[in-house]
């Protein structure tokens, strides 16, 4: 398939809202093949069908960047006009109702979901960093062609928890079971960081890429 | 569950890969970074540490350079370091690709520095490198400044004062075992995973792969290797299968595919 035609090269954003690292996730798209554009300007956020909400930092920074950008407000209006959306770590949290970082700070609520900390009884070391299996709960299009129990990276210390189990796509174990995937619709986030785990990882958004709106 | 994870190190001055003794670099390994890093990719390891110890601070523009360059070809995570003293340099690393922010010298002299990027980019982001050098009683001294500085701590005290300043990871290395062949300074590996509860990378002295399993046994998270990861093709996929074959939990590469099971 030839990759840089007109039609796959303008639909894929990655949003600068002016935290993290978004060099690795446009490197990983570029390795595949494709184009993305790095958007820090909601208003041009309209024009994409693919988008993709990275980040790392802590929560309450990055729910307020979102909000004072009228990022968040340009990524409702995307989401309700059905553009595939896909959050990656802390941008996956973001989504949830509400975070319990540095006290409770609400997200962008398209998951009747909290983010919670690891409680370390349980777990070995926090941050939870490093390989871990993610294990398939139901069939989707970012599994295509990958086998349940992959390894990828994780770098996280707050993690998920979702209300509707239906919205759990893939868990984790790591002391306890966590959700590692999320999705409802055209919306679906990722814990761990595909654009940092390699064949499986860029699989996954080889998968997100490729498939249709 | 989560697996111990392979590290590859490149040590680089004046942009090529060189090889550590006791922190000098007598034998240039590489020429071109990207030729290593493109390696590595290929063979299994599970993260890149890369680490600039030109003894000019002038050879932080190149290095970004080279961040840049090599951070396109590595899908696993990179983490960065070396002459991080004031935080636009931090955040132009990052940029140029790095997802992780190694500091040492920073800790001494700037110890501000190091909370702030804490602050900012999130205590996973920053790796707090501790050399460790032993005096002529055989004492454990913590070392600065590409281990030309020795300062009055403990490596338990001081590996507890990276972990407060914001450090939500520990590489530790050790001076005298850095390329003398005999096994990580197992000793303070021990000591240090005893009184931090963030993930500590073992560095420093590999020569056989069951020196690897002596640094999980000792309670490091993670392994790594430098010099004696480029002497040999496939050496990081050996280094894994050595580590399975010891019981020890590692991802396995080229399984993730369902048409490579058929």
């Amino acid at each position: 398939m030839e990759r840089f035609g007109l039609a796959m090269e303008s639909n894929i954003a990655i949003v600068d809202y002016g935290m993290g690292n978004l060099r690795s996730v446009q490197n990983a798209i570029e390795h595949l093949g494709f184009q993305a554009a790095v958007v820090n300007n909601p208003t041009e956020l309209s024009a994409y069908s693919k988008i993709i909400l990275p980040g790392v930092g802590a929560f309450a920074q990055a729910i307020s960047c979102l909000k004072q950008t009228g990022m968040a407000d340009a990524l409702n209006e995307r989401k309700s006009a059905g553009a595939q959306i896909l959050g990656i770590c802390l941008g996956m949290q973001l989504m949830c109702d509400f975070s319990e970082e540095d006290g409770e700070h609400r997200g962008l609520s398209w998951f009747s979901a909290k983010v919670t900390k690891f409680e370390l009884e349980k777990c070995l070391t926090i941050p939870h960093m490093g390989w871990n299996g993610v294990d398939f709960k139901r069939d989707d299009i970012l599994f295509k062609n990958l086998v349940s129990g992959s390894d990828a990276y994780f770098i996280h210390s707050y993690h998920v928890v979702c209300d509707n189990a239906d919205d759990v796509l893939a868990t984790t174990d790591y002391g306890v079971e966590f959700t590692s995937i999320i999705q409802r619709d055209n919306v679906r986030g990722i814990q761990f960081h595909p654009e940092k785990s390699q064949e499986f990882g860029l699989s996954i958004i080889r998968n997100y890429l490729e498939a249709a709106c | 569950m989560l697996k111990k994870r392979l590290i590859a190190v490149l040590i680089l001055r004046d942009g090529q890969v060189v090889q550590s003794v006791r922190f000098k670099h007598p034998n240039v390994i590489h020429y071109d970074a990207v030729h290593a890093m493109e390696a590595f990719n290929k063979w299994a390891v599970d993260e890149i540490v890369i680490l600039n110890v030109s003894l000019e601070s002038a050879s932080r523009e190149q290095f970004v350079e080279i961040i840049e360059r090599i951070s396109k070809h590595c899908f696993v995570p990179l983490a960065a370091g070396g002459w991080i003293d004031n935080d636009e340099y931090a955040q132009k690393l990052l940029r140029s690709g790095a997802d992780k922010l190694v500091v040492n010298t920073a800790m001494n002299d700037d110890p501000e520095l190091v909370t702030r990027l804490a602050l900012r980019y999130g205590q996973q982001c920053i790796v707090a490198s501790i050399d460790v050098k032993r005096d002529a009683a055989g004492t454990p001294k913590i070392a600065v400044d590409r281990g030309r500085r020795i300062i009055d701590f403990t490596p338990e005290a001081w590996a507890r004062k990276a972990v407060e300043l914001g450090a939500g990871e520990i590489l530790f290395n050790s001076i005298d075992h850095d390329g003398a062949r005999k096994g990580y300074d197992l000793e303070s590996i021990q000591t240090i995973c005893n009184v931090v509860s963030v993930p500590v990378i073992a560095f420093g002295g590999v020569f056989t792969w069951n020196h690897l399993v002596d640094g999980i046994n000792a309670g490091a998270s993670a392994v790594a290797v430098a010099n004696q990861f480029h002497y040999t093709e496939q050496s990081t996929r050996k280094a894994k299968t050595f580590l399975a074959n010891a019981n020890i939990l590692v991802r396995k590469q080229g399984q993730s595919l369902a048409s490579s099971k058929n």
